[in-house]
């Protein structure tokens, strides 16, 4: 049986980079003692899959994985025997079964993602950066340089930028988030900067992602489906 | 959610960030009001490495298990944060509760080898406690203990007191006797002096040493009354009772170097090579019952969530229910798909049935540590290994599949001779010679790879060889140039392969491991001039060392290549640590006369370490 596991990341915890947070779920799986599979060979290992790298100091109250389990077991077990053996900053929110199989696996299914971007103190934009949102979407195009294994490239990210809007002093935005357009919430905070006629300082963004989604639409016309809410509800399996 | 001592702009500036922020599974959080001693305890080396000591966490364990002490981790910030931390005037914190350690009630700092003492210097400083003990009016106690401590002299200077032996036993009697301190208001001599009479406890600063003319040690007495002439060391007498069993590790967010269970099976070794010096100070060998163990082993899987368990003692092929131990952990852990790792096994027919069961023989390697070259010097440092036995162990893993051996050796051992270190290419060309007659073209897996690697010897306190005089630099580089020349010129030089290190580390461990109370001066002025993880290749620079060694006007060779006197005061004496001044002696003329001796199971040898009443010495 296949599960997708949606859990938060906060605080010191964030500190904690990609490859070290997927050891420590599956130690943590070993400690809540389900029961995983694994792949075979001398050094077997569990069978796990993330939706989405999330950088150093990034924040999540949406994270996801997903994992292959031997046996059946009830959703909210799952659930309760993670949280039992997580550390200060980790949570796991939900809990559910999704289809076997290679073709729908989490990171395959990533379409957006949101996110919150605050700015550190004394590192706000400059006043009024509010009005300037509408204008700043309105351009025909928004270059940025894209460093790849080739050397630098300008892309146009105003399509992947989903949604752009203040919130409580903060940043929310949803951005394309697949392999193939993956847009990094800083460099569209950069350039917003610099539409205000100002350079970002470093450090100045807390990032904190909300949520990840599958697009259940076409290309043309999304429809963004939270990576959970494709997975059967508890009480089913 | 605990606040962080480093803001998120060096967080993210520095290397690893996660070092710095604690909070790792099982890690050990109390209210400071409800305690009466903050413990911080100090690995002086980067997370990763100090991680994984397990001494050091068996007495943060231990300590935190008492309601009245929280016990918290502090590591050698890595350079890059050390740089900021300087610029910035951050003081050093401890991990948990990232509060600075200078407002700590002690600092613990386990010495695991000589190289980490610059590392000593650097947290004491980031902390903003005086590097010099005798300058410290408040703050912290700074207590040592670790192998090192066994000659704590070149760190007198630095240290209030420090702990002799194995942690386990009287750390309680010290810290009521600090409770009771405390409470009375007394100074930080009445501390000190009331310290020095608990049983394993050394404070340098109540002991005075004078030198005779020649430059060594004329005397070494106690300046105050009450204080003992000798410190004892400390061990657990019994290890059902007295150890102290980890129940749940902490378990790092980075990988550290041992990101494993580690189960501890036996403390001690019976085979007394001369040139070890854990073999001698940690008698007499005691094992723990391996009921205990078995269940040692699955609680700390379950707590921990590793997928992997070593077990770790210095001669594993020695403990008395070990098929017993690995079959139950080879049961247990297949279904559960954990690793076993298994090392110091020596290579015989159960050794390489259990290794063929536990890991994937291709990709394998067999471990020899013959330490010499010929079957002379190998009786000399009494390393019961013949030639015999590694060939036989070496045939009968080819048969089974194994072409890859690892072979260890020291170079520069007493008595050494030209012929002793041609025997190590002789040992590999036969070891290679053996493959080919023995396995039939048809069934060998590609060509046998041999990888030899030397270390150069270093005499250690308490062992027979602290009498010894070491070589010099230019003497090591030669004596590897002779075995690597003598490798290439054996029939299957090609599949040998030859590893060696620069000899200047081993020249500071060999000064630094002898030292007396004046090195202090050199290690303070080598950490002034910038000397900092020097146990780093990359990062040791021998000249600073030379010179600090020559503006404290310290003659580095009267302490490596000088050979000890018998009636010679050594700076180390003081310390009783088990085994008899006589019987090292003893066996120095044994060395001498290539003559080997039995093991503690075989005959016992009256090292001394009977009066512990435990153990092997017992059985
Ligand atoms: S007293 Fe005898 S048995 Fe005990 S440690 Fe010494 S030599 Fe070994």
């Amino acid at each position: 049986m296949k599960i997708r596991v949606k859990f938060t990341k906060e605080g010191p915890i964030r500190f904690v980079g990609h490859l070290d947070t997927m050891r420590y779920f599956q130690k943590a799986v070993r400690r809540a003692d389900l029961p995983a599979a694994f792949s075979g060979g001398f050094s077997p290992h569990m069978i796990m899959s993330f939706a989405s790298p999330l950088g150093v100091g990034i924040e999540s109250i949406g994270e996801y994985f997903d994992m292959e389990l031997k046996d059946s077991l009830p959703a909210h077990e799952i659930m309760d025997r993670l949280n039992r053996v997580m550390t200060d900053g980790v949570r796991i929110l939900s809990v559910f079964q999704v289809e076997d199989g290679k073709a729908g696996t989490a990171m395959s299914l990533v379409a957006a993602a949101d996110y919150l971007v605050s700015f550190r103190e004394g590192k706000e934009p400059p006043a009024g950066w509010q009005e300037k949102i509408g204008p700043f979407l309105s351009q025909e195009e928004i270059l940025i340089i894209k460093e790849t294994k080739k050397g630098e490239k300008q892309v146009d990210i105003r399509p992947f930028i989903y949604s752009f809007e203040e919130r409580e002093g903060s940043l929310f935005m949803k951005l394309a988030s697949a392999s193939s357009n993956f847009t990094r919430p800083e460099a569209v905070c950069a350039s917003f900067f610099r539409f205000l006629g100002s350079e970002p300082l470093p450090f100045t963004f807390f990032i904190k992602r909300l949520e990840i989604y599958a697009n259940k639409g076409t290309d043309e016309s999304p429809v963004f489906a939270s990576l959970e809410s494709l997975g059967q509800p508890d009480g089913i399996f | 959610m605990r606040n962080l001592a480093l803001s998120d702009e060096i967080l993210l500036s520095v290397d690893k960030a996660a070092r710095y922020i604690g909070g790792e599974v099982n890690s050990i959080m109390k209210d400071p009001g409800t305690v009466d001693i903050r413990f911080a305890m100090c690995f002086p080396d980067v997370y990763e490495i100090g991680m994984s000591n397990l001494g050091m966490m068996i007495l943060y364990d231990m300590f935190n298990a008492r309601k009245d002490v929280w016990c918290e981790r502090v590591f050698s910030p890595w350079s890059d944060l050390d740089q900021l931390m300087r610029q910035q005037k951050i003081p050093l914190f401890a991990l948990e509760s990232q509060e600075p350690v200078r407002n700590f009630d002690f600092l613990g700092i386990t010495l695991g080898y000589e190289m980490c003492y610059t590392n000593v210097l650097q947290v004491l400083d980031l902390s903003g406690i005086p590097l010099i003990a005798k300058d410290r009016k408040e703050g912290p106690f700074v207590i040592g203990g670790g192998a090192c401590a066994y000659n704590p002299e070149p760190l007198a200077d630095f240290f209030d007191l420090f702990y002799i032996g194995e942690g386990e036993t009287v750390y309680d009697e010290l810290f009521d006797l600090y409770k009771e301190w405390k409470d009375q208001g007394l100074s930080r001599e009445e501390f000190l002096y009331r310290a020095s009479r608990v049983p394993g406890i050394y404070v340098p600063s109540l002991y005075k040493v004078t030198y005779a003319e020649d430059g060594t040690i004329g005397s070494f007495h106690p300046v105050r009354e009450g204080v003992p002439e000798k410190v004892e060391k400390q061990l657990v007498i019994s290890m059902d009772k007295g150890y102290h069993r980890i129940q749940a590790p902490v378990v790092p967010f980075i990988k550290a170097t041992q990101d494993r269970v580690t189960l501890e099976i036996q403390r001690g070794c019976i085979r007394g090579c001369r040139f070890c010096q854990a073999g001698m100070i940690y008698r007499p060998t005691r094992e723990r019952k391996v009921e205990e163990l078995m269940s040692s082993a699955m609680e700390m899987l379950k707590n921990t969530g590793h997928e992997e368990i070593s077990l770790s003692s210095l001669s594993s092929s020695d403990y008395t229910d070990l098929p017993r131990l690995v079959q139950f952990l080879i049961d247990e852990c297949r279904e559960r798909c954990i690793n076993i790792s298994l090392p110091s096994l020596r290579i015989d027919a159960f050794a390489l049935d259990v290794m063929s069961k536990v890991q994937d023989v291709k990709k394998s390697s067999l471990t020899f540590a013959p330490e010499a070259g010929s079957q002379r010097l190998r009786d000399v440092i009494n390393k019961g290994l013949t030639e015999e036995v590694i060939l036989r162990g070496a045939s009968d893993a080819f048969h089974g599949g194994w072409n890859r051996v690892k072979l260890y050796f020291m170079l520069g051992l007493p008595t050494e001779t030209e012929e002793d270190i041609k025997g190590i290419a002789h040992l590999s060309e036969k070891i290679a010679e053996t493959y080919y007659d023995e396995i039939p073209k048809s069934e060998r897996q590609g060509k046998i790879q041999i990888t030899v690697s030397t270390s150069f010897f270093v005499p250690k306190p308490f062992t027979p060889f602290q009498w010894a005089p070491m070589y010099r630099e230019e003497d090591f580089i030669e004596k590897a140039r002779i075995t690597k020349n003598e490798i290439r010129s054996q029939k299957n030089q090609k599949c040998i392969r030859y590893n060696w290190h620069e000899p200047d580390v081993t020249i500071l461990e060999g000064f630094l491991a002898r030292g007396d109370r004046r090195c202090g001066k050199v290690i303070l002025s080598a950490y002034k001039k910038g000397a900092l993880y020097d146990a780093w290749t990359e990062n040791f620079r021998f000249p600073l060392w030379k010179e600090a060694m020559a503006e404290n006007d310290i003659d580095l060779d009267f302490y490596t290549i000088r050979e000890r006197r018998k009636d010679e005061i050594l700076p180390w004496d003081f310390i009783d640590a088990g085994v008899r001044r006589e019987f090292l002696w003893r066996e120095w003329e044994r060395a001498l006369s290539c003559q080997v001796t039995p093991n503690c199971r075989a005959a016992c040898q009256g090292c001394g370490a009977r009066r512990y009443e435990t153990g092997v010495c017992f059985e």
